[in-house]
């Protein structure tokens, strides 16, 4: 079975100026996800995950722009398709929920109206057609009385409240793919847990599958399938998440996961990764993580390729092969 | 709602009161009508009876409770000039202004909407720059030199179009107007754009600032997310958001483009109230002036009123506000 969605190295700049190589935000990725599967895209801020979904989407704000690779969905790819082909793909077979919900919905229309004008996008149903179905997804995402909640506006929303209507207009046309770009930093810890459930159900369900983009590790092992770690634009190892997570191959991995609070023991020193991360304009030589790992050789000077192990590949010449302490 | 009209309305009232003695003693100050209405040559006992005529024989604080006494009976004085009704002679005039207001104001609005819309949308297009540059100009070129050049080539050197009057009237409601005949809009032309020039200019600013300030916002971003087409994104998404300042700023504008339309009613001899006032001033005719200075009072009142309503119509947030 071929994959639902196959993305061989792609390459997406910020030019300062148009016709001059720019800032690699996003630097020969690849990775395949199936229908129905997770997959959890780690990494700090600023290593180009949310590029990454963007990209995907065909949104990458100007000057930045998709410069090379292919991005395969369902066959197709999406590099380079024609802007209207692109648009009616866009919250019909790919959703996308974003990280703020504050920020989401448009502030001066009614959940309604942002909710009508998506189904009307994409499908030519009736007013009455299009409102009850705006109000069963509503329904769908646990919030009360939808008939009501339809005629409010968004600041009449939590938080929490708004990242469902967000959730909600990503399900309404039944997504293959669904990007969520950190979609519950933002929220309580509770609801936090609600939305993962939800989306847990959701890809069990519909078969859709998820992009789930985030900084929090924890997240990740309770949601995902795969896991794909970033740092500074390149993707460092790919593979299952409990493979991943037991038994990191690069070193930045092993760095993320031990800096996670519950892996230290009380009382002692909170363990974090040395120094920053890189300057995306001045990237150190070779591998971006050199300057900052204790397990680098001169041979890291020149960029690592992707060394593929059963199910899983990384980008280090020197892995941790040795079990974990 | 109602309970904030009632609140607006009480308001009203109050800088109504305070504006009719400011207004009352500086017009006071300006200088003696009786200097210019009265013929130089007149005798003293002649003086006595027109000053006696007038009340101005009579001290000042009653001169103004005489005011304030009539104002409430809707009598405003009556012209020393025209020997009307002060009131009466201002509301004749209105028409006019209004018309050529709100002429100005249309093509304020849809000249400036669409080119802020797109000069906010591509930037960097040279085009862009162009309208950019143009609406400097509107800005900063003086209402009174661009109406002289207007007439200057338009109506001397090439003869197109009229420089002078209202034209051929309809009447409608019991009001004539020009803009409903063909002559009439011709004679309307030059002076509505002398007039719309700066607003113009002003509109389109404010759109372009408004466009480069809601197009990065997520919102915008989820709608396109959400598959809507560019043109729902930008006419609906975009459009609604910076709508709000533009309302405001226009709002508030308008009333400036009927109390300043003087400049503009001077040069092309439109027969409105700016053109009143002028001549009113001129001659030192109280009753017209603080008549007209009321109207002005009691327009600003009302357009923040209409400012405020457009504003729920825009902004669910503010509805919620009023409700409390």
């Amino acid at each position: 079975m071929s994959s639902l969605l196959e993305v061989r190295n792609l390459v997406t700049e910020f030019a300062a100026k148009p016709d001059r190589p720019g800032l690699r935000a996003v630097n020969d990725v690849s990775f395949s996800l199936e229908r129905g599967k997770v997959l959890g895209l780690v990494g700090e801020s600023g290593s180009g995950k949310s590029v990454t979904g963007f990209s995907i989407m065909g949104l990458v704000d100007r000057p930045g722009k998709v410069t090379g690779g292919q991005i395969l969905f369902d066959g197709v790819d999406l590099v380079g398709l024609d802007p209207d082909a692109m648009r009616r793909l866009r919250g019909r077979r790919i959703a996308m929920v974003f990280q703020d919900p504050m920020m989401t919905l448009n502030p001066v229309l009614s959940i309604r109206t942002q909710m009508v004008e998506a189904i009307h996008a994409h499908e030519d149903v009736s007013e009455r057609t299009a409102h009850e179905r705006a109000r069963d997804a509503l329904g769908q995402v646990g919030i009360p009385s939808p008939e009501e909640r339809l005629a409010s506006y968004p600041h009449e929303f939590s938080g929490g409240m708004r990242q469902r209507v967000a959730i909600a207009i990503a399900l309404l046309h039944k997504p293959d793919l669904i990007i969520a770009d950190e979609p519950t930093t933002a929220l309580d810890v509770t609801i936090q847990s609600q939305i993962i459930a939800e989306f847990q159900t959701l890809a069990e369900v519909s078969n859709t599958a998820v992009i789930w983009i985030t900084h929090d590790l924890a997240i990740v092992s309770r949601l995902a399938d795969e896991l794909a770690v970033m740092y500074a634009g390149r993707l460092v190892e790919t593979g299952g998440v409990s493979e991943v997570l037991n038994t990191p191959r690069h070193p930045y991995t092993r760095g993320l996961i031990a800096s996670v609070p519950s892996q230290n023991r009380r009382g002692e020193r909170l363990r974090q990764i040395p120094g920053v991360s890189p300057n995306m304009a001045d990237l150190p030589q070779g591998c971006s993580f050199r300057p900052r790992c204790d397990r680098a050789l001169p041979g890291c000077l020149s960029v690592p390729p992707q060394v593929p192990e059963a199910g899983r590949s990384y980008r280090c010449i020197n892995p941790v092969m040795e079990a974990q302490a | 709602m109602v309970t904030s009209l009632i609140r607006r309305t009480f308001q009203a009232l109050i800088v109504l009161f305070a504006m009719t003695a400011i207004v009352f003693v500086g017009v006071n100050v300006i200088g003696n009508p009786v200097d210019i209405l009265i013929n130089p040559d007149a005798n003293a006992a002649e003086k006595a009876r027109v000053i006696a005529h007038f009340g101005l024989d009579k001290p000042l604080w009653e001169q103004y409770l005489r005011f304030l006494g009539g104002i409430v009976q809707g009598d405003f004085g009556t012209s020393f000039v025209y020997n009307k009704p002060a009131l009466g002679l201002i509301l004749e005039r209105m028409p006019a202004t209004l018309e050529l207001a709100f002429t100005a104001l249309f093509i304020a609005l849809a000249v400036g909407l669409p080119l802020g819309l797109y000069a906010g949308l591509y930037p960097n297009r040279v085009s862009s720059k162009v309208i950019m540059s143009g609406s400097i100009l509107g800005f900063s070129l003086p209402t009174f030199w661009v109406g002289l050049m207007l007439v200057l080539v338009f109506s001397v050197e090439l003869g197109w179009l009229p420089s002078n009057g209202r034209g051929d009237t309809v009447e409608l409601f019991g009001v004539r107007w020009s803009f409903l005949t063909g002559d009439g809009l011709r004679h309307l032309l030059l002076p509505a754009f002398n007039l719309a020039l700066f607003k113009t200019s002003l509109v389109l600013r404010l759109t372009r600032a408004g466009v480069q300030e809601v197009l990065p916002q997520e919102y915008v971003k989820f709608a396109r997310a959400k598959g809507l087409t560019e043109r729902r994104v930008i006419f609906v998404h975009v459009l609604k958001n910076l709508m709000i300042p533009v309302i405001t700023i226009v709002g508030l504008e308008f009333g400036s483009l009927i109390a300043f339309s003087v400049v503009t009613e001077s040069i092309f001899a439109w027969p409105g109230m700016g053109k009143l006032i002028i001549d009113s001033i001129n001659l030192l005719d109280r009753p017209v002036i603080v008549a007209y200075l009321m109207m002005m009072v009691v327009l600003f009142v009302v357009l923040n009123f209409v400012i405020e309503i457009c504003y729920t119509l825009l902004d669910p947030r503010v509805r919620l506000n009023a409700r409390d």
